[in-house]
């Protein structure tokens, strides 16, 4: 075991998944030498040389189209697009071709690639560096959407995505990419993709988050009186809704946090499932606190705009008095 | 000297034989053997066939929007001659001659316009990638088929196919940029065709040519008369060696002409003149070809007479083919979603017909029973 943060773990990851199957590739801006504008690729471009590690030209649709040509030929590409906002730009590749390779062809090729992406706010930086576009990817079928918020799930959920024979977008919360550490075992391991994992259990009400949110959840929950059961989604594309509908039956009651807008996020596919799942078992109306319907704002008023223990804190109240 | 000049060139182009049956014989000569020229003429009378009989189809309500090859057949005809079968072929959607020259079963693709998916499970040893539909997206894909075989040893190379009006796209230029910088194998093959549906060349770009498009990225680039089969053959050949010896791409600029409308979806004589189209029916690859052949004396008119029947024959077969396969399976569309269909999807796929998506069984059930 090592003590790890998210960074490390996914780092500890990719070095793995490299020794094991030398059809990855990590292919980028500032990946190799650098290590990326994060570390989180530091000392692969030693380890592993500068045809597996790949600084590219700075064109994240290039990235992910050569990328869907390199899996198309039985590589294991893991572009890393440097940050969510970004993502526009490559946006075509990914659900024109991606997404759409196996269907097209009938699996006669196949698109195994991992993008990795830092996701969502919380880190005082410029604009278009902290968003959540995770309902997007999600909404457009053929991609896997995976969101750890834990230095064990990060490991063991990239090491099922870089082995996954399909697109994984895997968004890394870059707000705790440092934030604390975890036991981590040295050993490989895989934590499955399309499985939620009930953080705690509880018996008053059902809360649903992903990602960085889940820290201000659990800090919600720690300040409340109430006994409360927290699911961690992992991952948003295949959603685990086997085990949002069990805890939900049993609690009666369900909020869903997290950063992205409200409109047409995914705590809104969660309300409908859970609506039409969970109608006659529902205490009240399924609550959501999430980020806003508007621009995410530049740093000074980031917190204003992401849920924060307080707001969950309220949801949680309000959810019980109904 | 303040100011000098750092930087000049010429752009070359290839022509071998030209439409008034002159054959230059330095660059020319042994370059197609006799047999493999025969083959090739009556391979591109098949496609004109096919492109006729899915005309035909579309026409009749039998087929959907088809998009006609006439006219530009040598740059994916030649292409593919000129390639061996590691080498990745990548086209858009107008490039039948050098598909089917490859091995692509035809019925393949009268299956693809016919909204069939069947017409895009292409056997991977082919090593053809399906139409592409959006414009100028495939380079990319190309761009990193290549890399793979580059990073693996084993030879290949990369050719892709797309028109004038695909150099104004970004990826493009990403595919140009990256091939060029990281030292890939590519091909980089442009049909110039004068037209992007109803727009211009001009409107794509105001050089003078658009070979010249390559320059920008320190890559090898030519033109070529595209309706050439000699000079396309000749220029694929000398860019597949330099992508196999020395890892550069080279961009081709193919000049030729679209001689039907863009798709059974439009009508050309809208946007242009019937004069134009005239002129380019005068520099048919075709019958240039077959005007060389006989005055070579390995053609006759009685062989040229012959295979008429032969290749209506072909291509009623592979319209038959295709007209005859089942149907697909009502649910066949979740079928290659994932490796693995998720259980959501599975509820979908398994419910799709018996009740709306996603609704509780027991949900129905229990107000349902408490009705009666």
């Amino acid at each position: 075991m090592a003590n790890l943060t998210l960074v490390q773990a996914i780092n500890l990851a990719l070095v793995q998944e490299m020794e094991r199957d030398d059809r990855i590739i990590i292919l980028g801006e500032d990946v190799g030498l650098n290590g990326g504008v994060f570390r989180v690729t530091e000392g692969l471009y030693e380890t592993f040389g500068g045809d597996r590690v790949v600084d590219s030209p700075l064109a994240e649709s290039g990235i992910i189209g050569t990328s869907v040509g390199l899996a198309m030929a039985g590589l294991r590409p893991v572009p890393e697009i440097q940050f969510e906002g970004f993502l526009g730009p490559a946006y075509d590749q990914l659900c024109t071709h991606a997404a759409r390779i196996r269907t097209r062809t009938r699996g006669a090729l196949t698109c195994p690639l991992t993008v990795r992406v830092p996701v969502g706010g919380g880190i005082h930086a410029p604009e278009l560096h902290s968003d959540s576009p995770e309902t997007i990817y999600s909404h457009n079928a053929g991609i896997k959407v995976v969101m750890p918020s834990t230095p064990y799930d990060a490991k063991g959920l990239l090491t099922s995505a870089l082995r996954d024979p399909d697109p994984v977008i895997f968004f890394e919360p870059k707000r705790i990419y440092r934030a604390f550490r975890e036991e981590v075992p040295e050993d490989e391991y895989t934590v499955p993709i399309g499985k939620a994992r009930v953080v705690r259990e509880g018996s008053e009400m059902t809360m649903v988050s992903w990602g960085a949110s889940m820290v201000q959840c659990m800090n919600a929950i720690e300040a409340s009186e109430r006994d409360i059961e927290l699911i961690d989604l992992r991952t948003i594309n295949p959603l685990d809704y086997d085990t949002i509908m069990t805890s939900v039956r049993k609690t009666r009651r369900c909020v869903i946090v997290h950063e992205a807008p409200l409109t047409c996020g995914v705590g809104a596919e969660i309300a409908a499932r859970v609506m039409e799942q969970c109608f006659l078992y529902l205490e009240a109306p399924v609550q959501r606190v999430t980020g806003f319907d508007t621009i995410m704002p530049y740093y000074k008023l980031e917190l204003d705009y992401l849920p924060d223990a307080e707001r969950v804190g309220k949801a949680i109240e309000e959810l019980a008095a109904y | 000297m303040p100011v000098e000049s750092v930087f000049n060139t010429t752009i070359q182009r290839v022509s071998i034989l030209d439409e008034h049956a002159n054959f230059d014989a330095s660059l020319g000569e042994g370059l197609i053997p006799d047999d493999d020229l025969v083959a090739m003429y009556r391979h591109i009378r098949m496609c004109r066939q096919f492109d006729a009989i899915a005309f035909k189809l579309q026409r009749s309500g039998r087929m959907g929007t088809y998009p006609e090859n006439r006219g530009q057949e040598c740059p994916s005809l030649g292409a593919a001659y000129a390639l061996t079968d590691k080498d990745w072929l990548v086209p858009c959607y107008r490039e039948n001659a050098g598909l089917f020259w490859r091995g692509l079963p035809p019925e393949m693709i009268l299956l693809h316009w016919m909204g069939d998916e069947r017409g895009n499970a292409i056997d991977p040893n082919l090593r053809i990638t399906p139409i592409a539909i959006p414009i100028g997206t495939q380079m990319l894909h190309a761009t990193g088929l290549a890399w793979a075989s580059k990073y693996r040893g084993d030879g290949g190379i990369a050719c892709t196919f797309f028109g004038d009006g695909a150099t104004s796209e970004g990826d493009f230029h990403e595919a140009m940029n990256f091939s060029a910088n990281l030292d890939l194998p590519v091909v980089f093959m442009c049909q110039n065709n004068s037209w992007a549906i109803s727009v211009p060349t001009k409107i794509q770009c105001s050089a003078p040519t658009l070979a010249q498009r390559g320059l920008a990225y320190g890559m090898h680039c030519v033109q070529c008369d595209g309706n050439d089969l000699f000079a396309v053959v000749k220029v694929v050949q000398d860019a597949a060696k330099r992508a196999r010896t020395e890892n550069r791409p080279t961009f081709i600029e193919a000049v030729t002409y679209r001689l039907g409308d863009h798709t059974t979806a439009d009508d050309a004589r809208r946007y242009r003149d019937e004069a134009e189209v005239e002129l380019w029916k005068g520099r048919d690859p075709m019958i240039r070809l077959k005007r060389y052949m006989i005055g070579k004396g390995i053609w006759d008119d009685a062989r040229d007479n012959a295979i008429n029947e032969q290749v209506e024959h072909e291509v009623a077969q592979i319209t038959a083919r295709a007209e005859q396969i089942e149907p697909p399976d009502r649910s066949d569309f979740f079928n290659h979603m994932y490796a693995e269909l998720p259980d959501n999807l599975r509820t979908q796929r398994d419910t799709m017909r018996t009740s709306s998506i996603g609704q509780d069984p027991l949900q129905i059930d229990v107000p349902l029973a408490q009705q009666a």
